[in-house]
């Protein structure tokens, strides 16, 4: 395990996206309309794309390019033109504050 | 508006074959896959702007199957009489150039809010406008991925120097017709050729095959009936309205890219917003807010008016009329004849962020009037 502090629970709006960037690599950083918490990696698998960029609806995030759709809970692809699983990261939200295990 | 000419600096022939000498130089060079240039747009409203509904694309789908169902009914009902004429012009219309927006917006995904409505939509227009659904939903995202990069973007219309034979004979869908077609039989046929494997995955080649053999089966169905029953009506019903119907969709589609500049990574480059009469923009679906479409496609089309009036700052000022982006195309048309490497530069306003023109050096120079 390796938790790290993304940002505060507060920094992502419900149902909404944002981006993070720890030691060269970028991550999503999404809060579901339950108010809960979750992370992938930052770049859509189809084309180098930044999600936090895309829309969110429910548990779908959608790419902003192609509109290629993944869970983000689960990282699954959902619809072409998106074949390839996102990679998902646990998150804890703790103290008003977002962590990421990047390990 | 004031436009410039340009000249880009290419010395090669310009090769659009997906597997040619252009495609290796864009991924050489960085251009393909390259981060695009857009204008700041806060999250917040950003994603306000995204958001998806069913209403107004409903409403929009009943106008538009209701009014085909319609003028179809008419057309059946004076088959054989002038009186048709009007009828078949306005199905024609809607069946052979309105498909395209629809086939576009569905592809998107951004008409509707609920998916399958998007699927279903998509594929009844996708078998009006002849396109293999699998295929060109790739094909299509490659094109917003390097648009109008040569050798990398399979939806460049009008290729320089320009086909201009080609290009009137398509008003009346004379090659796009037999080149659909062919590409349709071949891939009923299993075959999947180099340039469509160079942007569909393996998984989904199987579905194209098998999306091409329903296309197909349903023509000849068409065909067999016509026989049967010794008249071109299924026709005139079903497949020949991608020709006689099909103006209207080359009429504005030209515009989108037309005589603008290729090989560069600004939408304001490369893409063209025009003005339009309300029924133009309802067969348009409002694609001709184009450099808006291309810079947030996730945008729906409803919302793209309300895209332009907060961006319009950043971007060349809007031809006024279908008539005067004509008026700008034509020419670089023709001047394109002698010199494949002439553009139109469209300027900006005072208020817009400048074009990277250190980026695009190695490609257009500004300016650079003959």
């Amino acid at each position: 395990m390796a938790w790290v502090e993304a940002c505060g629970i507060d920094e992502i709006d419900r149902e909404d996206v944002i981006r993070w960037d720890h030691e060269g690599r970028s991550f999503a950083l999404y809060r579901s309309p339950d108010d809960e918490y979750f992370a992938t990696d930052g770049l859509c698998t189809h084309e180098r794309v930044h999600l936090a960029n895309g829309l969110v609806m429910g548990d779908v995030i959608e790419c902003p390019k192609h509109s290629g759709r993944f869970n983000y809970r689960t990282g699954k692809a959902l619809a072409a033109p998106v074949c390839v699983n996102l990679k998902t990261y646990s998150t804890k939200a703790q103290d008003g504050k977002v962590f990421v295990d990047v390990g | 508006m004031t436009t410039a000419a340009g000249e880009s600096l290419s010395a090669a022939k310009r090769d659009y074959s997906l597997v040619g000498a252009s495609a290796r130089a864009a991924i050489e060079t960085g251009l393909a896959s390259a981060e695009w240039y857009h204008t700041d747009v806060p999250r917040k409203v950003m994603k306000d702007l995204m958001q998806r509904s069913d209403r107004r694309p409903l409403i929009d789908a009943i106008i538009w199957l209701g009014l085909i169902a319609l003028t179809a009914a008419g057309g059946v009902y004076f088959w054989g009489s002038w009186v048709c004429v009007p009828f078949f012009f306005v199905y024609g219309t809607l069946y052979g150039s309105a498909c395209d927006a629809r086939w576009h917006e569905c592809g998107h995904g951004t008409a509707f809010k609920t998916r399958w409505m998007n699927d279903v939509i998509y594929e009844i227009a996708s078998f009006m406008v002849m396109r293999n659904p699998v295929t060109w939903r790739w094909s299509h995202a490659r094109h917003h991925t390097d648009t109008i990069i040569v050798g990398r973007d399979a939806e460049i219309a009008v290729m320089r120097p320009p086909d201009l034979l080609r290009v009137a004979a398509n008003f009346v869908g004379i090659y796009d017709v037999y080149f659909s077609l062919k590409a349709l039989l071949k891939n009923a046929a299993g075959i999947i050729t180099p340039e469509e494997a160079s942007f569909i995955p393996e998984m989904e080649r199987g579905k194209a095959v098998i999306a091409a053999r329903a296309h197909i089966a349903i023509y000849a169905a068409t065909i067999v009936v016509a026989l049967v029953v010794r008249s071109w009506l299924p026709l005139m019903l079903i497949g020949l309205p991608r020709m006689y119907g099909c103006w209207h969709m080359l009429l504005v589609g030209l515009l989108q890219h037309g005589g603008l500049a290729d090989n560069v990574t600004d939408h304001r480059l490369n893409s063209r917003t025009v003005y339009m009469n309300p029924a133009s923009r309802f067969i348009y679906l409002n694609m001709n807010y184009h450099v808006e479409h291309h810079m947030f496609p996730m945008v729906p089309y409803h919302a793209l008016p309300r895209l332009h009036e907060l961006i319009k700052h950043d971007l060349p000022a809007p031809n006024p009329s279908i008539f005067h982006a004509y008026r700008e195309m034509v020419p670089a048309f023709l001047r394109q004849l002698r010199n494949e490497d002439y553009f139109v530069k469209r300027e900006l306003p005072p208020t817009a962020k400048p074009y990277r023109e250190e980026f695009h050096s190695a490609s257009a120079t500004p300016n650079a009037a003959e």
